[in-house]
């Protein structure tokens, strides 16, 4: 493909069915929708293919400037959530964790407490809570800026100026999220697992700190560590692709950016699903 | 004279262009255009008659529908990464500027050359010190577009592009809602750049600009400038000054601002 990047996912096809007539009938109705279906994949697809090949054809291009803007993003998607997260982990650890140590300790299973978690806290519930808290807070934010940055006129400013759009708007936004979602969900658990000890101590539970944290060290394997990193990651990569695909990769109107960050969200929650589900079939393989 | 080694800055032949929202739509039809470096154009049309688009296509922020565009002797449909050295020897203004809002007025206008040459924000903004000061956007530097009134947008963008110090400058409406100080200012300005301003070592600048009203250029009366209409998707080449001001073409009076009464 030769320059433009950001025009090339323009999906003319999908606006012309976004405006045809009604379908006469539900066959039409379920055609149209799998059309819709296959043409965001694709759009999807090719961005992040695009995407990924500019971070790693760029890396160290204009250093001093893509610098400041990573650590902007990773300070927006992690640093400035901490203060959530930390209300959620307490709230995690009362809802679920709290309950579940109390509720073992009542029939006497203790000794599964450990591989229960680990299968719900660090494998599950912690992931996937990071990135929807993280894909609601700040990636609705950049589909409304890329969105109107384009509607501004902002991005073929850029390219006006030789500036690769997806280097300068993209890249430092999907880098943001991964480290974001990655180191948040990091603490999350940590907070998640601390706090449900203290809301089960608070129920008078028969555990030492010390049964607790050898249970959760003997139930922890690598491929956790491992696994949980590559899903984090993961996860930051495609919700930023989402995105910024929904605000960048197609011309919107203003009065269009709000509703497309909707979508967004919708389809990042989507995508985040997909991606767990690849993960447990990973998990039960290995 | 082989071709090669003084290539005309812009070549265009049959060339049609798409409006950029929608490439289907043609604008501008069968245009055969050539600049030379050094050459002052002026484009003159009505409100929605594919000034804008022709321009940017010019700039290579779309392809053209069909035809053949040459920049500096090279073939170019949009610019990819092997296209860039050309792109960086031209420069656009946007109407309205389309300035970062994220980006204070300096730093939009260091962006670019921060970007190029990898320079700290610190590095970019001292380098930019001397254009900001020419053009007296210094008090302004530190404040967003937000806050800052049209006509102050526009220099900047109009800064914004010369900081890597172009060849050709295409500017897209440049005197569009402008006050009559800024106009001054600007019809002064380009003539400057036009003639070779000593900011960029003295050396003319190559200029095309759009414009949907020639009574604001009264003052460009000297037979250099070249000027050109687009008409019902049709570019046409009229000449210099003179010869527009005696053209007999209706959309040309309406440009000129002539007095209704008068054309009657």
């Amino acid at each position: 493909m030769r320059g433009n990047p950001a025009k090339a996912f323009e999906l003319t096809n999908t606006q012309v069915f976004r405006r045809a007539a009604l379908p006469k009938s539900y066959t039409d109705l379920l055609g149209r929708k799998l059309f819709l279906l296959l043409l965001t994949i694709q759009g999807l697809g090719a961005f992040a293919l695009i995407t990924l090949g500019v971070m790693l054809k760029k890396t160290g291009v204009a250093r001093n400037v893509m610098g400041p803007r990573i650590r902007q993003e990773i300070a927006r998607a992690g640093v400035a959530l901490m203060p959530m997260f930390m209300f959620v982990a307490f709230a995690l650890g009362f809802l679920v964790i709290g309950q579940t140590v109390s509720a073992l300790a009542r029939v006497g299973a203790t000794d599964y407490l450990g591989s229960t978690m680990v299968i719900v806290v660090v494998r599950e519930l912690g992931p996937l809570l990071a990135a929807v808290l993280v894909l609601a807070r700040v990636g609705t934010a950049h589909v409304i800026e890329l969105g109107t940055a384009r509607a501004m006129g902002e991005v073929e400013a850029l390219e006006a100026l030789g500036i690769d759009p997806v280097h300068y708007l993209i890249v430092p936004r999907v880098w943001g999220m991964m480290a974001g979602i990655f180191s948040l969900t990091v603490y999350l658990i940590i907070g998640a697992l601390a706090s449900g000890y203290l809301w089960a101590f608070l129920q008078d539970v028969p555990l030492t700190p010390g049964d607790y944290f050898k249970q959760l060290t003997e139930a922890l394997g690598w491929l956790d560590f491992a696994l949980l990193a590559l899903k984090t990651v993961a996860f930051g990569f495609f919700i930023a692709i989402v995105a910024c695909y929904h605000g960048l990769a197609q011309p919107l109107r203003l009065e269009e950016v709000s509703r497309v960050a909707v979508r967004a969200v919708t389809q990042g929650v989507v995508v985040c699903l997909l991606i767990d589900a690849l993960f447990i079939v990973l998990y039960l393989v290995a | 004279m082989n071709e090669n080694q003084n290539p005309a800055a812009i070549e265009m032949r049959d060339v049609s262009v798409g409006a950029m929202r929608d490439t289907s739509f043609t604008v501008v039809e069968d245009v055969n255009w050539t600049v030379a470096p050094g050459e002052f154009w002026v484009l003159a049309g009505q409100q929605h008659s594919g000034k804008s688009d022709f321009l940017k296509m010019t700039a290579g922020l779309m392809a053209p529908v069909k035809g053949s565009y040459k920049l500096f002797g090279n073939e170019t449909q949009t610019f990819g990464e092997a296209e860039l050295p050309s792109r960086l020897r031209l420069g656009f203004v946007f109407e309205g500027g389309q300035l970062f809002n994220r980006l204070t007025l300096g730093e939009n206008v260091a962006l670019p050359l921060q970007y190029r040459h990898n320079l700290t924000a610190a590095a970019a903004a001292q380098e930019v010190e001397s254009l900001l000061d020419l053009m007296e956007l210094a008090p302004l530097a530190d404040v967003t577009p937000a806050n800052v009134a049209a006509d102050w947008l526009q220099r900047a963008a109009l800064a914004r592009a010369l900081v890597l110090k172009p060849e050709v400058l295409l500017l897209d409406n440049p005197f569009s809602g402008l006050g009559a100080r800024h106009l001054q200012w600007s019809l002064r300005f380009l003539d400057r750049l036009w003639r070779g301003h000593e900011w960029l070592g003295g050396k003319p600048v190559t200029m095309v600009m759009t414009t949907d009203d020639l009574s604001r250029l009264a003052g460009w009366r000297d037979e250099a400038r070249r000027f050109a209409l687009l008409k019902d998707k049709r570019f046409t080449a009229l000449g210099s000054w003179s010869r527009v001001e005696t053209s007999n073409d209706p959309v040309v009076k309406e440009l000129l601002a002539v007095p209704l009464a008068a054309t009657m």
